[in-house]
C-alpha cells in the first residue's frame, strides 16, 4: 500500500475528487511530519505512538576496521503499536 | 498531538468540518490497519515504512519471579522512519 492507494480511498470514501483527495491525504502526513520535527509525540488511539527519542552519544566501533568512532547524539522516531493493532494483526491468518 | 488534534488541523488547513475530517482520518488509520492485518507493506514517501513480522515461540521468563514461560509465536508491526523524516527530525 502506498499514498496513491490511501488516495484512491478516500476518493471512492468521501466523494471528494481525485486532485482535493490526494492533497487531504499528503496534509494528514505533512502534519504529522511537522508535528515530529518538532519534537512532539503523536498519539493515535486505535492505532499507535509515534514517539521523537533523543540518543546520547556513544562510543561504537567500525565494525570493519575496529576502530573506535564517536556516535554523536541524535534524535530517532519511533513507533509503538497499540494492544488494539496488535490483537488485529494476530487475529487472522 | 493525538487523533483529535491532528482532526481539526486537518479541518483548519482544509477547510473541512470536524466530521468529514474525522472520516478522512479514520479511514487513512484503517486502511493501514487492514493492510497490515492482512500482512501488506506499506509505503509512505518521505514518511516512512510499515512491516508486519513473525516472531517464533520462545520461552521467556517472568522478570518478577524468574519463572519460565512459553512465548507463542506472534506477529508486530514493524515502522521504519523515512530518511527525509529521519533527517528533518535531527534539525
Amino acid at each position: 500500500m502506498t499514498k496513491a492507494d490511501l488516495v484512491e480511498r478516500v476518493y471512492l470514501k468521501t466523494g471528494f475528487s481525485k486532485k482535493e483527495s490526494a492533497q487531504i491525504v499528503e496534509m494528514v502526513f505533512d502534519l504529522m511530519k511537522s508535528t515530529l520535527e518538532k519534537g512532539e509525540k503523536i498519539k493515535l488511539a486505535g492505532f499507535g505512538n509515534f514517539v521523537v527519542k533523543n540518543k546520547a552519544t556513544r562510543k561504537g566501533r567500525n565494525p570493519q576496521t575496529g576502530d573506535e568512532i564517536e556516535i554523536c547524539s541524535r534524535k530517532i522516531l519511533t513507533f509503538k503499536p497499540s494492544q488494539v493493532l496488535k490483537s488485529v494483526i494476530n487475529a487472522q491468518g | 498531538m493525538n487523533k483529535s488534534d491532528l482532526i481539526e488541523a486537518l479541518a483548519f488547513e482544509k477547510g473541512l468540518t470536524y466530521k468529514k475530517a474525522e472520516e478522512i482520518v479514520n479511514l487513512i488509520f484503517q486502511s493501514m490497519t487492514d493492510t497490515l492485518a492482512e500482512g501488506g507493506r506499506i509505503e509512505i514517501r518521505g514518511f516512512g515504512s510499515m512491516t508486519v513480522k513473525s516472531y517464533k515461540a520462545y520461552t521467556g521468563r517472568n522478570p518478577k519471579t524468574g519463572e519460565a514461560i512459553e512465548v507463542k509465536p506472534k506477529k508486530l508491526p514493524f515502522f521504519k522512519v523515512g530518511k527525509g523524516l529521519r533527517e528533518s527530525i535531527n534539525n
